[in-house]
């Protein structure tokens, strides 16, 4: 096994030792650590599997197997981009519900303190 | 903010209408409340900062919460008299319109903002009329009245940044009618417009894509 196989397996390991280590810590919510672990699975199986990146690149039709890395990683990572926005928006929503209604509730709990007295 | 809330206090409304006055506060840190409190009307502290939709919207959730007929949304800055607020009841009056909007443009006359101003003020005219169907001059005037069924919708469905241009086409959407009526407003007496120079390209883009989105959206 060639040098850079090991170093590979390795960093895979303990990225995966440190996600496992965030969702039991409850850091992580597992919707988001299953891209992480797909990734880190891919990873350790193409520094495995050595020729598998030229054998994707034959299938997928490209010639140079890097440009099959750069292409399918910033794909991947522009969808989860996305996918991070329509999170981020969403959160967005909730917090303008939830601040709309803490006001009107502090409003109304003011009212009723002062019609007590 | 003081002089618009002893206009509003001044006003002499036709009887049949009793005239409650909210402050929404968007998480100022200033005197707001407190001036607010001192002339004894309801205020709705927002924790954190919305932004002007979000802030209006919790007016329409107050006003339809607390079951008003109309509610009528004004600047806290002064550049709409409270005198002029009869000019939207009396036209509520006589059209029975759903929403009736504020204009500078029609008279033309008060203050009329910038040139510059203007012309984007009529290029989301143009928008309006494509996306909406409907011909509104002044459609980015924060100066309206919602009736009972407006306020509802809007309550529940109220765009976040810059909303009002984008307001009209749900609103078109929804069938509430919607009628303009000349106003005349003034300049700003304090504070600073939400849209500076640069900010304008953006909010120019991010109208048009709204009111694009909203148009073909389902509600």
């Amino acid at each position: 096994m060639a040098r850079i196989q090991i170093i590979t397996i390795i960093v895979d390991a303990l990225f995966i030792a440190y996600i496992s280590r965030l969702i039991i810590k409850n850091k992580l919510r597992e919707e988001y650590a299953i891209i992480w672990c797909v990734c880190t699975v891919l990873l350790v199986v193409f520094s495995i599997w050595r020729d598998g990146l030229a054998v994707m690149s034959r299938l997928f039709g490209v010639y140079e197997p890097p440009n099959l890395v750069f292409t399918a990683f910033i794909f991947a990572i522009l969808v989860y981009l996305l996918h991070l926005s329509v999170v981020n928006s969403k959160l967005q929503r909730n917090i303008t519900g939830l601040s709309q209604e803490l006001a009107l509730l502090k409003e109304k709990l003011n009212r009723l303190e002062k019609d007590k007295k | 903010m003081p002089l618009v809330l002893d206009g509003l206090q001044q006003l002499e409304l036709p009887p049949v209408y009793q005239l409650k006055v909210l402050v929404v506060n968007d998480g100022s840190t200033d005197r707001t409340e407190a001036v607010a409190l001192a002339h004894r009307v309801t205020v709705l502290n927002l924790p954190i900062n919305l932004g002007i939709g979000g802030a209006v919207q919790t007016g329409f959730k107050y006003a339809a919460e607390n079951y008003l007929d109309l509610a009528i949304q004004l600047d806290g800055d002064g550049q709409h008299p409270p005198r002029e607020l009869i000019k939207l009841i009396n036209a509520y009056e006589q059209t029975g319109a759903n929403v009736v909007i504020g204009s500078r443009f029609i008279d033309r006359k008060g203050f009329q903002s910038s040139v510059m101003r203007r012309s984007g003020i009529s290029y989301f005219h143009w928008l309006n009329r494509l996306f909406a169907g409907v011909s509104v001059y002044d459609s980015t005037s924060g100066f309206r009245l919602f009736d009972k069924k407006a306020l509802q919708f809007a309550a529940d469905n109220y765009p976040d940044e810059y909303p009002e241009p984008e307001s009209l086409v749900l609103f078109a959407k929804t069938g509430l009618t919607v009628k303009e009526v000349p106003v005349v407003m003034s300049r700003r007496l304090g504070g600073r417009s939400s849209i500076g120079k640069t900010a304008s390209l953006y909010y120019m883009l991010k109208v048009t894509i709204a009111m694009f989105f909203s148009s073909i959206r389902k509600i």
